[in-house]
């Protein structure tokens, strides 16, 4: 996880399962930290450390709000991230789905013996 | 038209790894078999992207596996490996090199780890296919290989998000 921390590029940012818990939280809009930590079951600490990584690479903005920090994902710098992952899903679920009609096949020729 | 179609979920575990994972409606010695019968492959690993012209396997310990797809504009693309540990109807371990590896990668980087298991409960099955690919960078090459047919998602919860957020 220390490694994690230091990342650079967005695709692993986004990769680590706090961070994309993060992003699922922001999705709903924009947040203080203190709604993330209650959300997300972390100290503080580790919230803005996950929040640092983020914004470093772009997936995630911030602006002040009087006293408080407002956190907000950037959807244009996901979205070719977010792509890239949905082409290979389906890819393997359209490969899947021919899968589904070898297996109707083979369960029908099952039943008939 | 079967009822099980459901979307085949991609998740990266780690910077080395993909994890697919897909549910069945059949038992798992079925699934089994249509993974590892060559007739049976040649008609579904495809994708609907081509067609399969090779479809070799050698399943056991040591034996070696290739698959070569060629697409309607003539294009060719291979797979081959190993298959590292078989259990019938449970795992399979192997090894996967893509026969298109660019110039200067080597032979090592461009080969992954993949492990498929097979779970059944009340006579479904779950899938799970994890890819270990030896670095992030060779992870990465993997997933861009499936923007092919490079579509997009209009309506994605990202793209919804960035327009709500103005």
């Amino acid at each position: 996880m220390a490694r994690a921390a230091t990342t650079t590029d967005a695709f692993n940012a986004i990769a680590e399962p706090r961070r994309r818990q993060i992003l699922d939280v922001l999705a709903g809009g924009e947040r203080p930290v203190n709604d993330l930590v209650a959300q997300v079951g972390l100290t503080q600490p580790q919230v803005s450390k996950h929040l640092r990584v983020l914004r470093d690479v772009g997936a995630v903005e911030v602006r002040d709000d009087g006293r408080r920090r407002l956190y907000r994902v950037n959807g244009e710098a996901l979205k070719p991230i977010h792509d890239w992952v949905k082409s290979y899903e389906r890819t393997w679920s359209d490969r899947f789905d021919q899968l589904d009609l070898v297996l109707d096949e083979l369960k029908q020729k099952e039943d008939g013996r | 038209m079967t009822t099980s179609s459901s979307p085949a979920t991609v998740t990266l575990p780690t910077d080395e790894q993909i994890l697919i994972t897909r549910d069945f409606d059949a038992p798992r010695h079925l699934v089994f078999d249509a993974f590892t019968t060559p007739e049976l492959v040649r008609r579904w690993w495809h994708a609907n992207r081509g067609e399969m012209t090779v479809c070799e396997i050698d399943l056991q310990v040591g034996g070696r596996w290739r698959y070569v797809m060629v697409t309607p504009d003539g294009f060719e693309v291979g797979f081959h490996g190993e298959y590292r540990k078989v259990v019938p109807n449970e795992l399979i371990v192997s090894t996967e090199t893509y026969e298109g590896i660019p110039e200067g990668v080597s032979e090592e980087d461009g080969t992954t780890v993949n492990t498929a298991t097979f779970a059944e409960t009340d006579g479904r099955t779950t899938l799970t296919l994890l890819v270990q690919a030896p670095n992030r960078v060779s992870r990465d090459a993997i997933i861009e290989s499936g923007m092919e047919d490079g579509l997009q998602d209009a309506l994605s919860l990202l793209e919804q998000t960035a327009r709500s957020l103005g």
